[in-house]
């Protein structure tokens, strides 16, 4: 490994200080002596298990539709692709609020697919489901872009080979697609997961909040931030904790997705 | 900054206030500022308007301001406590809740009773804001057993539930309901009087133009000011 030039290192502890330093503060402004007092209330305990729930459905949702969505994606030849790509794209860069109200438009009341839902007596706004479907808005890029990557850097040798040795399409895609995948596949689910705990603005405008049903451990902290700073800020330590685990998992070793994948792509072609 | 300097301020300088106002007074404070502006033409009136409770944490944070307006006394009681405030505050408006529903009230809603029939899509304020105290105030006196579908962090954001056409009803200040026009039908009912917000005003200690500053808190509180909030539908303490 060559050592990138030592001018580089000042800007990238600027950086790094930029990054990490409003968490280090964030943690020395916690009441210590009250932290567990704080993130055990029942509230708080409420928050974080909806907000767990949720996530998870999310992430089951998000590999349900976007495994299929990365495959389309990487693997088929049509003029219009990018534009579809582009538009898969888009939560991520769109502000959450934006987001919400488009949900809105679409699941509200009056949207274009929920008041015929509310015809047969469905019920989208202010439920869990609507929680769901926030969160999986903003957390399907984060799938479909980690899989759509491996799945191009992989290459389709593995599978002409087997298709030319005549297995099916589908035993292909369940035998060798799939198999190959499978890290670029966990830390997509791990980052769309990550990603759907921190939704908040989508969740706000489209969900609202309540308790148990909609109020989600992001959403408890703006709250308790009205009335209890030092609630809302062991909140956002423990959020701070729980994100950095999932994101150390996804990532302890660098690269780990990419690698795997691309070994065997490159010593077939070398 | 000139003035640190070394250099006099001469009487053509133009001198700029900063005045931090509950979001509720947005639209009466800006048209206050134009009338302040245009009586003194060497002072500027700027405004930061939010959720008082974040504003009271900006000045305690140090956040420069000359003028401070909050929707209720106990977000002014922390600015006091925070030592930016050393003035005794004037109260100087009211508010009081009122029901709002989409346009021509599909639910049919005339009485703060009538917020407990099931299946009521019901949003209000949470009880940790002022609008939701004021709302759990109201519904506790009056034995109105409510359960609302979204307990939301600011009366802006149960109002736009409702002009979205997303809830049946909501609780907001009857401010609100005046600003938001014909997007929503309002339903007035009595007991809200059991819950009024009292609106006080200050002038923030450490101000650099606090002769400006004290302008300003005289115009709001005075006659031109009374009217002004009156026409908002705010009233008097």
């Amino acid at each position: 490994m060559i050592r990138p030039p030592v001018w580089l290192y000042l800007p990238a502890a600027i950086g790094f200080v930029l990054v990490a330093g409003p968490l280090v503060a964030l943690t020395g402004a916690v009441d210590w002596s009250h932290f567990f007092g704080l993130i055990t209330s029942e509230s708080s305990r409420v928050a974080l298990e909806l907000s767990l729930r949720t996530s998870l459905a999310a992430a089951v949702l998000c590999v349900l539709l976007g495994v299929p969505m990365a495959a389309v994606l990487a693997r088929v030849r049509w003029r219009l692709l990018p534009v579809l790509r582009a538009l898969v794209l888009l939560p991520l860069v769109l502000p959450p609020v934006v987001g919400g109200l488009a949900l809105l438009y679409l699941f509200g009341r009056h949207g274009l697919v929920g008041r015929e839902l509310e015809s047969f007596g469905v019920r989208i706004a202010f439920s869990t489901t609507a929680v769901v479907l926030a969160q999986t808005f903003v957390a399907l890029p984060f799938l479909v872009i980690t899989l759509e990557g491996a799945m191009r850097t992989a290459g389709d040798r593995y599978e002409r080979i087997a298709a030319t040795l005549g297995a099916r399409p589908s035993i292909v895609w369940w035998r060798v697609t799939l198999p190959l995948l499978r890290p670029a596949l966990l830390s997509g689910v791990i980052l769309a997961f990550a990603r759907a705990l921190g939704e908040f603005g989508a969740t706000l405008t489209f969900a609202g909040s309540l308790q148990g049903r909609t109020r989600t451990l992001p959403l408890e902290i703006y709250l308790q931030r009205e009335s209890d700073p030092d609630a809302a800020v062991a909140l956002s330590l423990l959020l701070v904790l729980v994100a950095a685990v999932i994101v150390l998992v996804a990532y302890r070793r660098p690269g780990l997705a990419v690698d795997r994948v691309r070994t065997p792509a490159r010593s077939a072609g070398s | 900054m000139l003035a640190g300097c070394g250099s006099s301020s001469t009487s053509s300088d133009t001198k700029t206030i900063t005045v931090f106002a509950a979001a509720s007074l947005k639209q009466v404070f800006t048209q206050l500022g134009t009338q302040y502006e245009s009586a003194h033409p060497n002072t500027k009136v700027t405004f930061s308007f939010a959720g008082s409770s974040d504003l009271v944490a900006q000045l305690n944070q140090g956040a420069p301001a000359d003028v401070f307006a909050s929707a209720d006394l106990n977000n002014m009681d922390k600015a006091v406590k925070g030592g930016r405030i050393t003035d005794k505050p004037q109260n100087f408006a009211t508010n009081v809740l009122t029901i709002v529903t989409p346009p021509g009230n599909p639910a049919h809603v005339n009485s703060l009773a009538d917020l407990s029939h099931a299946g009521l899509r019901l949003v209000v304020c949470a009880p940790q804001v002022p609008c939701g105290s004021a709302t759990k105030k109201v519904t506790s006196d009056a034995g109105v057993a409510i359960s609302p579908v979204s307990e939301e962090n600011s009366v802006t954001d149960v109002l736009a539930k409702v002009t979205t056409g997303q809830a049946d009803a909501g609780l907001v200040y009857v401010t609100d309901a005046a600003g938001a026009g014909n997007k929503v039908t309002t339903v007035n009912f009595p007991e809200s009087v059991k819950a009024v917000n009292t609106y006080p005003i200050a002038t923030v200690a450490d101000s650099k133009n606090a002769d400006a500053a004290k302008d300003f808190v005289t115009l709001v509180t005075g006659p031109d000011g009374r009217k002004a909030l009156q026409q908002a539908g705010f009233g008097q303490p």
